[in-house]
């Protein structure tokens, strides 16, 4: 990576010399003395007067600054980096899916609807649920949306007691503040030392208070929760429902579905699992399934078919109602129903194989070098740098900044809480054989690394465009703009 | 082997093999009473298709959309069809943008994360506000944080006072997520020149005062009432804003406004049919921590070199879990840099004369078509880029879009009451905007026999 050093936009030399984008045409008389002055902008805007090349060259040259899926290996544990595949920008960029105007009649649009009633199906077919929104905007936006339909049946049913959440321990910070934003009492569920749900502890925090039950599955341990036939039946008779944290889909693509496990709702990540580009924060689309007895819950317009003709339905009385403006990120969708029509059922099923075999692989080859969980992971696994940090006082945090000189992304760290020292490792299933040795290379280098030479992690890394930030200062002088 | 999957099943197998694990023991733990029976999926392919037949697909798709470059469109209502420059496009399809995560290992992350305080840095210069964030959802879902931020920080009441102006979506979307706390909103009306001047409460009771200017009918709205108005009342004053009008009409943090937030759409990012969108949301000193979403400040490296870094994580979800100010994590990080490069490309010049004609041609369009003595004004107030208009007896506007179909015009959003929601921007031209003033006239004179 080229460290360039990066001005600030503002302070580049103004040139002035702003190209023009469009036709100045003025058609009505002295537009600016029509307001009254109350209303103008007081102070001029201070914007730069730049010219394009200067613009250019300052993103190009912040962009190198990144390190994307296409720079290297990138097992960030929980965000399934997998490759965005080039043809699905190619078809969302086309001037008939990009140029639509969201409250265009359903009449013109019947291209994107149909594709997208198509999503519909797919997602439902791969998750055993019946309905799905397209609204939500991320995962998190999806998981609120999930413990909403949850509260609109309790509700509807008029059993107003029900006002708490389980979530486990083990779970993703934004399960507990979903149900949090939903007017839920968070109530947590222990895990048992190899990370999957105390069933003990899940019986004694059962009650007629119980709305539901947030769950991933794999959990964030990398496990799967082999008791989650009896853990859903115990939620169901309780008179809660489960709600599938849609986090570590990839896990189980087409091998097991959450409606078969016997989850009422889950949300997807399709930034995850189906393909679509991060963006570095979004964005992402978190849609979400619900079994037929939520449906009619479900945020509104839904999208319907009549003998081949696509429309939006307003008219659900039941309804939760909205959670955004208009119909979804519908650019995003399309990529991921792309997505699964080039990888057919037989496809996904292979990509959830070796998702879980690159995170076992790599995981067989790295675990005596340091401290881990027992058991069997699936897409991803957890190890703990707790032997490097005691023995050498090199953190995991040390060890993923030399991570990053050993040219791959470092896996998420501190996660799960319950782990401690925790690196959480995702491969997913489009790293390649060099990938995946180059991870195993680099994992093992960091862990003999803070053995003998332990300084040269605490300093790492060296080479990249900043190193170590400031992060207590960044958050005691707070300078958010220039 | 399938798309996208680089090791082939049977050297999978082998490099499973090689290190000791049965290849047939990877989901042997998953109870089989749940294996999925693949036989039982509909509307899912078993094979999957090459490149050639999934463009094909969607070509065929494409063909039954009717797009904005084939078509005269009059359609606002939040979202709004402004010139983005083509190197916004370019830029933002780098994969190193495009492909990352969010920049929670700042060392590689710098693009993503100096983009986003550059992103937050034009926004507060736009609206003259303290603080932005790094972006929300879009403006609808922006407006029910805005809400339950204010309650947050007011904590004595549970009451938010709505104006009639602002986009019905966002009131929707307040009443979706206030459903489960049981927090209440009133709407206010608005008065005989479409503003909320004079409407507002005079007691207290409430967190915050939301309008939104222009508002929903175009209307530009005084902020230095709403902000008296609110704190008068002792609620937080907040509004909707565009982005663009807010390049030339009074800002937000001139008039002492608490919170800002909108959809910031017409900043670079693509209509594609409504999302992704772009929300955002900037705030005062004071209400910092009490804002949601992710916040990008800069700092000094170990060699004391500048550097950017997520900060304020104190008030997120993966720290504070329940007590969060917000669940928000993954947000609309790239189009915000697009909106970033958009502003930077465009300078305080361009973005203030597209803000200017799209409003130079709004009056020409609505004048116009009074002339034709099919409508009559709405409200007398000045108005931004779009505006509504009543259609006289007779008119069915309805039946009028329909027609203008026919001749590749997108006609505006009908409203109750028979009311037309017109939109234009920098884009339209006379030539454009006189055809389409006498397509109406044509189509409604054969509408009336």
């Amino acid at each position: 990576m080229i460290s360039y050093k990066t001005d600030l936009i503002f302070d580049l030399p103004q040139t002035g010399g702003n190209r023009t984008y469009f036709d100045h045409e003025r058609l009505s008389s002295n537009i600016e003395g029509w307001y009254d002055k109350a209303l103008l902008r007081e102070e001029k805007l201070d914007f730069p007067d730049l010219s394009e090349i200067q613009v250019v060259r300052h993103y190009t040259n912040l962009s190198t600054k990144n390190f994307g899926v296409e720079n290297g290996p990138y097992p960030l544990g929980s965000c399934t980096m997998k490759y965005n595949p080039k043809v699905n920008e190619d078809i969302v960029a086309n001037p008939a899916f990009a140029r639509l105007h969201p409250l265009q009649p359903d009449e013109t649009v019947q291209g994107t609807l149909k594709m997208l009633h198509l999503h519909e199906q797919q997602l439902c077919a791969i998750t055993g649920m019946d309905a799905f929104t397209f609204q939500p905007a991320a995962g998190a936006h999806g998981e609120l949306t999930g413990v909403m339909l949850i509260a609109a049946y309790h509700r509807d049913r008029h059993d107003d007691k029900r006002q708490v959440m389980l979530v486990p321990d083990s779970a993703h910070g934004t399960n507990p503040a979903s149900a949090a934003m939903a007017g839920f009492v968070v109530r947590e569920v222990k895990s048992t030392a190899a990370g999957t749900v105390d069933m003990e502890d899940l019986k004694s925090k059962l009650g007629d208070d119980v709305a539901g039950m947030m769950l991933t599955n794999p959990n964030t341990m990398g496990r799967f929760e082999t008791d989650i036939k009896e853990i859903c039946d115990l939620v169901h008779e309780a008179g809660g429902l489960m709600y599938y944290d849609g986090a570590n889909f990839n896990a189980i693509l087409l091998h097991v579905r959450p409606g078969d496990m016997g989850f009422d709702c889950v949300h997807l990540n399709v930034h995850k699992t189906f393909s679509t580009p991060h963006g570095g924060g979004g964005p992402g689309a978190g849609p979400v399934g619900c079994k037929d007895f939520l449906a009619c819950y479900l945020p509104k317009p839904v999208l319907q078919e009549k003998d081949g003709v696509y429309s939006w339905d307003y008219d659900r009385p039941k309804s939760i109602g909205r959670m955004r403006s208009y119909n979804g990120s519908t650019a995003v969708l399309l990529r991921s129903c792309a997505y699964i029509l080039a990888m057919g059922a037989e496809g996904l099923y292979d990509a959830s194989e070796a998702a879980v075999a690159n995170a076992n692989y790599i995981f067989t080859k790295v675990k005596d070098h340091f401290d881990h969980p027992e058991g069997k992971p699936m897409h991803e696994f957890i190890i703990a740098g707790t032997r490097q940090k005691d023995e050498y006082g090199v953190s995991t945090l040390d060890m993923a900044k030399g991570l990053i000189e050993n040219g791959v992304h470092p896996p998420t760290v501190y996660f799960p809480l319950i782990v401690h020292e925790a690196m959480m490792v995702e491969p997913t299933d489009t790293e390649t054989r060099e990938g995946l040795d180059q991870l195993v290379e680099a994992f093992i280098n960091v862990a003999e690394e803070a053995k003998e030479n332990p300084e040269k992690l605490l300093e790492a890394p060296h080479n990249t465009p900043v190193r170590r930030p400031d992060e207590v200062k960044a958050a005691k002088e707070l300078d958010l703009k220039a | 082997m399938s798309n996208y999957v680089p090791i082939a099943a049977e050297e999978r197998h082998a490099m499973l093999r090689e290190v000791g694990i049965d290849p047939a023991s990877l989901f042997s733990h998953i109870p089989e009473e749940l294996w999925l029976k693949r036989q039982k999926l509909d509307h899912l392919a078993e094979k999957g298709l090459s490149e050639q037949a999934l463009l094909k697909l969607f070509d065929e798709a494409a063909r039954q959309n009717k797009n904005l470059d084939d078509y005269d469109s009059y359609l606002g209502a939040g979202f709004y069809d402004h010139v983005v420059p083509a190197a916004v496009h370019h830029l933002i399809n780098r994969e190193e943008f495009l492909t990352s995560y969010t920049p929670y290992q700042q060392e590689i992350s710098q693009g993503t994360l100096q983009a986003t305080f550059e992103w937050q840095s034009f926004i507060c210069r736009l609206s003259g506000m303290d603080v932005a964030n790094a972006s929300m959802y879009d403006g609808a879902s922006a407006c029910a944080e805005t809400a339950l931020m204010a309650i947050r920080e007011k904590r004595k009441s549970n009451k938010v006072w709505l104006s009639a102006g602002l986009n019905p979506e966002y009131i929707e979307c307040v009443k979706t997520y206030f459903i489960s706390h049981g927090f209440e909103y009133e709407i206010g009306e608005l008065n005989e020149h479409g503003t909320s001047a004079g409407c507002y409460p005079k007691e207290g009771g409430y967190a915050a005062f939301i309008i939104q200017s222009p508002n929903f009918y175009g209307v530009v709205e005084n902020l230095d009432e709403l902000s008296k108005a609110a704190h008068d009342a002792d609620a937080l004053a907040c509004a909707a804003m565009d982005p663009v009008a807010m390049g030339i009409f009074k800002t937000p943090g001139k008039a002492g406004l608490d919170v800002v937030f909108g959809e910031a759409q017409p900043l670079g990012a693509s209509l594609n049919y409504g999302g992704p969108a772009l929300g955002y949301m900037c705030c005062t000193n004071k209400l910092v921590r009490k804002m949601p979403g992710r916040i990008c400040g800069r700092t000094v490296d170990r060699d004391g070199e500048t550097s950017y870094v997520l900060t304020l994580q104190a008030r997120e979800q993966h720290i504070r879990r329940e007590k969060a100010t917000s669940n928000i994590c993954t947000a609309q990080a790239l189009l915000a840099t697009a909106a970033a490069i958009h502003m930077a490309l465009l300078g305080r010049q361009g973005l203030t004369e597209a803000a200017w004609q799209s409003a130079d041609k709004a009056r020409y369009l609505h004048d116009e078509l009074l002339k034709t003595g099919l409508f009559e004004e709405v409200y007398d107030a000045p108005y931004f880029r779009e505006f509504a208009l009543k259609a006289k007896d007779g008119l069915d506007l309805r039946a009028l879009n329909k027609k203008l179909l026919d001749r590749k015009i997108l006609g505006g959003v009908v409203l109750e009451n028979n009311v037309w929601l017109l939109a234009t921007t920098e884009k339209k031209d006379k030539a454009h905007l006189d055809r389409f003033v006498a397509s109406v006239k044509e189509l409604a004179g054969k509408e009336e026999k």
